[in-house]
């Protein structure tokens, strides 16, 4: 894999791993990244990891932009053969799939979906062959997601689905953007899940909603309170269907700042990953559920 | 010393230089979006040049001081009234306790920088009292002000002096962006590349903080591919990546739009480059309907205009003696 470096104006350069996503890419855009972090080049100003990609933002007027890509192209060879494993987290996100508040922003902006016939989850469900809708939350909350980016707005995760290529959901983002998306809805577009941390617009399709908040600037919640945002590169996400009884509750644990989300340490190694994905993700859920 | 709020404008906010630092988090650097105005509307009132200020966006906010203080408006030409009476731009001027400072309709720019000696003084969030609107963060309350709002103004010794009309800048017409073309610029035709620097873009009524979008040029043309996996289906689709600030994006081909100081941080739209750091200024004084063309530049033109920038601010300096 040899990595496109361009530059972004005369503050940034963006090197591209690969077109297609992959975690094969995630992993050699982590190791550049964290070999930039490391190298403490002068006058880099911003770090950022991305899918199959990543960006160094840096000021011109502290390192010419040829020597700060000289640099990068340095790093390559050794960041595509290093170790692609992690130790991370596993988390647990309660999902209220087919909400009431993500059913009605839906139906505001019909006009804008590729088939204003039938709602976000039952276009997903037909256009990935699984029939029903049961089916498709089934699919979607059965294997845990890889988070392979933070970004979009603060805090926001996007999320790989770790399961065979040819069973990874694919759906497109909506014709045109919606200017409004409920905050902690789970969306999906291409490949990717993500989680609105904020109200705001949006393109990709809206499935559900979480109790948890995932970011906080104002540091209140219990487990936010060193870091704004919850999501980190690399973390693993389980997704686990609750009802509407389930999501009141937790939304008033939330509220009275006694919920306490289920985080355990984890370990991840691609090649385990792709040698036994069951294997993996089993283990995974063991290490999640504390057995 | 504080600054009371009688009407909020149309939208104004706290802003500095920004916060750097965060934007693999999502959390962009926000600050003013004409730093220049900024710089020098701090400069004039005696503040360090990256105190923090407010920045309103085409209609002032009413003020009332209850303290002495001085005060300088700069950037679009948004005329300030002391209890009524006429004050100039670009100008330092003083105020009492009791003050109420007002403004005139905006004649031309988009967004005035309002410096008050000792800075608006808002509690630092992550290195900075820049407002996020749309992640609740910094600034008061990390929203845009509202009417009965009352901000802390640091101490301050104050300034005093005026920028003459030569040495502030302001877009043409058209404003002329400079921009180098790179990211995914191979994702369209030559023709479509060539086209899309001739035409005049007009700013479309969506342009904020976040970004700006132009419309009325041609749809660009794509080179035809088979999308790589997880990008989706449409030809301007991406595996969604990091989005650099000044980036163009240009979903679905026919509208661009120039991300700015409150940047998503990544999506999954293809780039064609990006607005050069020298001109990223201007953007924020452009209104809706105003033309605009992209001018292609190389990266050493870039640095030069960079250079000029840092000059032209240096002679601002000089003439007030700092």
């Amino acid at each position: 894999m040899s990595i496109r470096f361009s530059f972004g104006g005369d503050e940034h350069i963006f090197g591209e791993v690969s077109e297609g996503m992959s975690l094969e890419a995630f992993f050699t855009s982590l190791s550049m990244t964290n070999a930039v972090r490391e190298a403490g080049i002068k006058g880099v100003t911003e770090i950022c990891p991305a899918n199959a990609s990543f960006q160094i933002k840096f000021d011109p007027d502290a390192i010419k932009p040829d020597d700060l890509l000289k640099e990068l192209k340095g790093m390559e060879a050794a960041a595509s053969k290093s170790d692609a494993s992690l130790k991370t987290r596993i988390m647990e996100i309660p999902v209220f799939y087919q909400d009431p508040w993500t059913h009605e922003t839906l139906m505001r902006f019909r006009e804008r979906h590729q088939d204003p016939t039938k709602t976000d989850l039952e276009y997903a469900a037909e256009i990935n062959g699984l029939g029903t809708v049961e089916n498709f939350v089934k699919a979607h909350s059965s294997q845990p997601w890889f988070v392979s980016m933070v970004g979009f707005v603060a805090g926001l995760p996007f999320l790989y689905q770790m399961v065979e290529r040819k069973k990874q959901l694919q759906v497109p983002k909506y014709l045109r953007p919606r200017t409004d998306t409920p905050k902690l809805t789970i969306g999906h577009g291409g490949c990717f899940s993500c989680i609105y941390s904020v109200r705001g617009a949006g393109g990709y399709q809206m499935f559900g909603i979480t109790p948890m908040p995932i970011y906080d600037p104002n540091q209140q919640v219990s487990y936010l309170q060193d870091e704004m945002c919850l999501f980190r590169p690399g973390d693993i996400v389980k997704w686990k269907p609750i009802s509407r009884d389930d999501y009141d509750a937790a939304l008033e644990a939330v509220e009275a700042n006694r919920f306490e989300p289920v985080i355990r340490p984890a370990t991840f190694s691609l090649a385990d990953f792709n040698k036994d994905m069951a294997g993996t993700n089993a283990k995974l859920m063991e290490a999640l559920h504390g057995r | 010393m504080a600054v009371k709020v009688h009407s909020p404008g149309l939208s104004t906010t706290v802003q500095d230089l920004g916060r750097p630092g965060y934007y693999h988090l999502g959390i962009p650097i926000s600050g003013g979006m004409d730093r220049f105005a900024l710089r020098v509307a701090n400069m004039l009132v005696g503040n360090d040049e990256g105190a923090a200020v407010l920045e309103a966006v085409f209609m002032g906010p009413e003020l009332e001081f209850t303290a002495p203080a001085t005060v300088a408006v700069t950037g679009g030409d948004l005329p300030p009234k002391v209890n009524g009476e006429d004050r100039a731009t670009w100008e330092a001027f003083p105020v009492k306790a009791g003050d109420r400072l007002s403004f005139a309709f905006l004649k031309s720019g988009a967004r005035a920088y309002i410096a008050v000696s000792g800075g608006i003084d808002v509690p630092v969030k992550l290195g900075s009292r820049s407002t996020y609107t749309l992640g609740a963060l910094g600034g008061h309350e990390g929203r845009a002000l509202k009417a009965e709002d009352e901000l802390p103004v640091g101490k301050g010794a104050g300034g005093k002096g005026a920028v003459p009309a030569n040495l502030r800048r302001g877009p043409g017409n058209p404003a002329e962006l400079r921009m180098l073309p790179g990211l995914y610029w191979h994702r369209i035709t030559a023709e479509a590349g060539k086209q899309f620097f001739a035409d005049t873009w007009k700013v479309a009524p969506e342009a904020d903080r976040i970004g700006y979008r132009f419309r009325g040029g041609k749809a660009l043309d794509f080179v035809p591919r088979e999308q790589p996996f997880g990008a989706g289906s449409n030809p301007s689709n991406i595996v969604d990546a990091c989005y650099p600030y000044g980036s163009i994006q240009v979903p679905g081909g026919t509208e661009p739009i120039v991300l700015h100081r409150d940047a998503v941080s990544g999506g999954g739209y293809m780039m064609l480059g990006c607005v050069i750091s020298a001109d990223m200024d201007l953007i924020g004084q452009l209104q809706p309907h105003a033309p605009a063309r992209f001018v292609e530049v190389t990266m050493d033109q870039a640095l030069a205009a960079r250079h000029d920038r840092q000059a032209a601010l240096q002679r601002v300096r000089a003439h007030l003696g700092r």
